[in-house]
């Protein structure tokens, strides 16, 4: 196993033995851990000091089911803290393949405005991976739907990450974007400006051909093999991740009723936990339009080789050609009830651009839903919404204002509501309504993300226990043993954060241990997840201490604690004390 | 007593018995119900009224809140009833 470094001053690489130090780690933990290592913490973000890493999960392209991810990582220019932020789609399996454990990206251009591609594949003859620098001046300024066909006309079948205009355009809304099993340029390690970071130092894509190379060293195949049975079998047998269950029928979407109910879907750029049009936009309606336009059922697809949940559906047009895969429910409800909108025709095609000019969906529906309260937009009004992303995607004035984010946008524009921790925007959870969920946004590393620490398992969905989610009591230590539990068991193994789904059924989380013990040839129980987590969380908020961020940073808005949310009417009551305990006592 | 109820996920197909015939176009995921139940009916007495089907139901919501099937119903309450969901 190698890591791969790119220097983008001089377009030189080292191809490096994995040190002993890294040999354990994967995904976000090796991200972070040589971030934390080898980036100056007070570097500017898009300066020649930040690193961009990319790593394949510990089990990425192994037979492990659902594990297809990429862990994107580097100082964000979106939050100035450490970042990790993943994907799934093939592209992660082919670097497995090609036995790289991580590709650093180092340096910066020389030549401003000049990109570049970097393409790998398996040189057979010398036994180890061959890279190349290529001119990509030509594909830049365009639209992601149109530059990835011309890529794969031009090398076949290659697996693509990339940039679009929002990346190029160093914009702190942008993110990385992976090519999805149909080619679509959809699959996005989104959060956090990862995007502004990679088109800083000239790299416009990376195009990687695995064809021949030798695949994944696995220490333990009997072992190996008994975890991923484990773990195939709960998730097909869990209500939520089985085939035509809740992800596979309904996509993530199905979640807009269930957080609508709750009082907990954000509305209106925050300001009603109740969304009137919500049973419009939801999976259920999806599944029911879909059924209608194209007079069948359509069951979701699999976002990247070898997952067996496959939730990531399509929205057709009324004709039933295809609009836009995939809409997601953090998209839905960014672009869709968080800006007042509830016709899915509109938030699909708010969906497309976002993939088109390479922006994170979730901070591009919150900046909207705050250029709305500021006037430039009425909430609702979703064919404006679609000029606004035009204007991103534009880059004229006001678009360069919107790309860099709903903070940016708020502090531009005047507005006091602006919600975000750590200058990163919440996504589709209502603090004020689930409050743990509300300990995570505030503590975590990554700013406010819930992926950080999945506290709705127990507090909406019932998965993992059973918590009230109105009331803070017990919450601190919620949040921060999903924290620890997913910076390994999902963001450093590669699996995707669904699995969580099956945690139920005991076999899920075995499978896991067993299948990283069969890979690695270590002897991980159960009991040392929890350890192996806090530890990579550990050095990521070392990072973003030096970086400067104290405890005043892991606070929510100030208007969530004066402002009441209907239909509850709570304001955020988790008392300062609690929040610092996450890593007080971590 | 009336109460108001949407069913979710999978349960709005599921529905059966005479309650259907006040909905000739079908109910949906979401679609308003008025039920007429007895007096201090529960949780439990509008799904067997409703005749969902028990291992399809995870999730029940009174008035915006989490509750258990054991939860007796007021009049006016609007109540949410979920299959298995996940998302994220």
């Amino acid at each position: 196993m190698w890591i791969l470094r790119i220097n983008m001053t001089d377009r030189s690489y080292q191809l490096e033995d994995v040190p002993k130090a890294y040999k354990l780690l994967g995904g976000r933990g090796l991200t972070s851990t040589i971030i934390h290592d080898e980036v100056p913490p007070l570097c500017h973000p898009l300066g020649p000091n930040n690193k961009l890493v990319f790593a394949p999960g510990i089990v990425t392209g192994t037979a492990a089911p659902t594990s297809a991810r990429i862990s994107v990582g580097a100082k964000s220019p979106l939050t100035n803290t450490i970042k990790e932020s993943n994907a799934g789609s093939g592209w992660p399996p082919a670097l497995a393949a090609m036995r790289i454990k991580a590709l650093v990206v180092e340096g910066q251009r020389e030549q401003k405005g000049k990109f570049w591609m970097l393409s790998l594949s398996w040189d057979q003859t010398e036994g180890k991976p061959k890279v190349e620098f290529l001119p990509a001046d030509e594909y830049v300024g365009q639209d992601l739907y149109e530059v990835y066909p011309k890529l794969f006309e031009r090398f076949g079948k290659v697996n693509i990450g990339s940039i679009g205009f929002a990346g190029e355009s160093l914009y702190s809304n942008s993110g990385v974007a992976f090519a999805d099993l149909a080619g679509r340029p959809s699959r996005y390690a989104g959060r956090g400006g990862l995007g502004a970071v990679m088109g800083s130092k000239g790299l416009k894509f990376i195009v990687l051909d695995r064809k021949s190379a030798p695949g994944v060293e696995i220490a333990d195949k009997a072992l190996f093999d008994e975890g991923r049975k484990k773990l195939t079998d709960a998730l097909r047998t869990a209500d939520i991740t089985k085939p035509k269950g809740a992800l596979n029928t309904y996509g993530t979407a199905v979640l807009i009723n269930i957080m609508n109910e709750a009082g907990g879907l954000p509305a209106n750029n925050f300001s009603s936990g109740r969304f009137e049009g919500a049973p419009n936009i939801a999976g259920e309606a999806i599944f029911e339009g879909n059924k209608e336009r194209l007079g069948k059922e359509l069951y979701n697809h699999a976002c990247s080789p070898g997952c067996i949940i496959q939730c990531s559906n399509t929205w057709h047009k009324p004709d039933g050609t295809e609009h836009v895969s995939c809409v997601e429910y953090e998209s839905d409800w960014a672009l869709g009830a968080n800006c007042g909108i509830d016709d899915l025709d509109k938030i699909a095609e708010l969906v497309r651009l976002c993939n088109a000019y390479g922006l994170d969906t979730i901070e591009a529906g919150t900046t909207i839903a705050v250029a709305m309260e500021a006037g430039l937009a009425e909430f609702g009004d979703g064919k404006k919404a679609i000029e606004l992303m035009h204007e991103m995607g534009k880059g004229t004035p006001l678009g360069r204002i919107l790309g860099n984010g709903t903070d940016a946008a708020a502090h531009v524009l005047g507005v006091v509501r602006s919600p975000v921790v750590k200058g990163q925007s919440m996504p589709a959870y209502e603090p004020r309504a689930v409050k743990g969920i509300g300990i995570t946004y505030a503590t975590s590393t990554m700013g406010a993300d819930h992926t950080a620490g999945y506290t709705i398992n127990p507090e909406i969905l019932g998965v993992s226990g059973k918590t009230d989610p109105l009331s803070p009591e017990g919450k601190a230590e919620v949040s921060r043993a999903f924290q620890a539990a997913t910076a390994f068991i999902t963001d450093t193994t590669g699996h995707c954060l669904f699995i969580a789904f099956a945690m139920d059924i005991e076999s899920c989380f075995e499978g896991i241990v067993d299948e990283v013990n069969g890979v690695l040839g270590t002897h991980y129980t159960v009991d040392d997840i929890a350890k192996l987590g806090a530890e990579i969380l550990r050095k990521e908020r070392a990072f973003n201490e030096a970086a400067g961020l104290t405890k005043v940073h892991d606070r929510l808005p100030e208007f969530m604690k004066y402002e009441k949310l209907p239909p509850h009417n709570n304001v955020y009551d988790v008392p300062d004390e609690a929040l610092d305990a996450v890593y007080g006592e971590l | 007593m009336k109460v108001d109820v949407k069913l979710f996920g999978t349960l709005a197909q599921s529905v059966s018995g005479p309650i259907l015939a006040h909905y000739p176009q079908g109910i949906r995921a979401g679609s308003l119900l008025e039920v007429e139940l007895p007096e201090d009916s529960t949780l439990a007495d509008l799904v067997a009224h409703l005749s969902l089907p028990t291992e399809e139901l995870k999730l029940t919501f009174v008035n915006g809140r989490p509750q258990e099937l054991d939860y007796r119903l007021a009049p006016g309450d609007e109540v949410g009833i979920f299959s298995p969901v996940g998302g994220g």
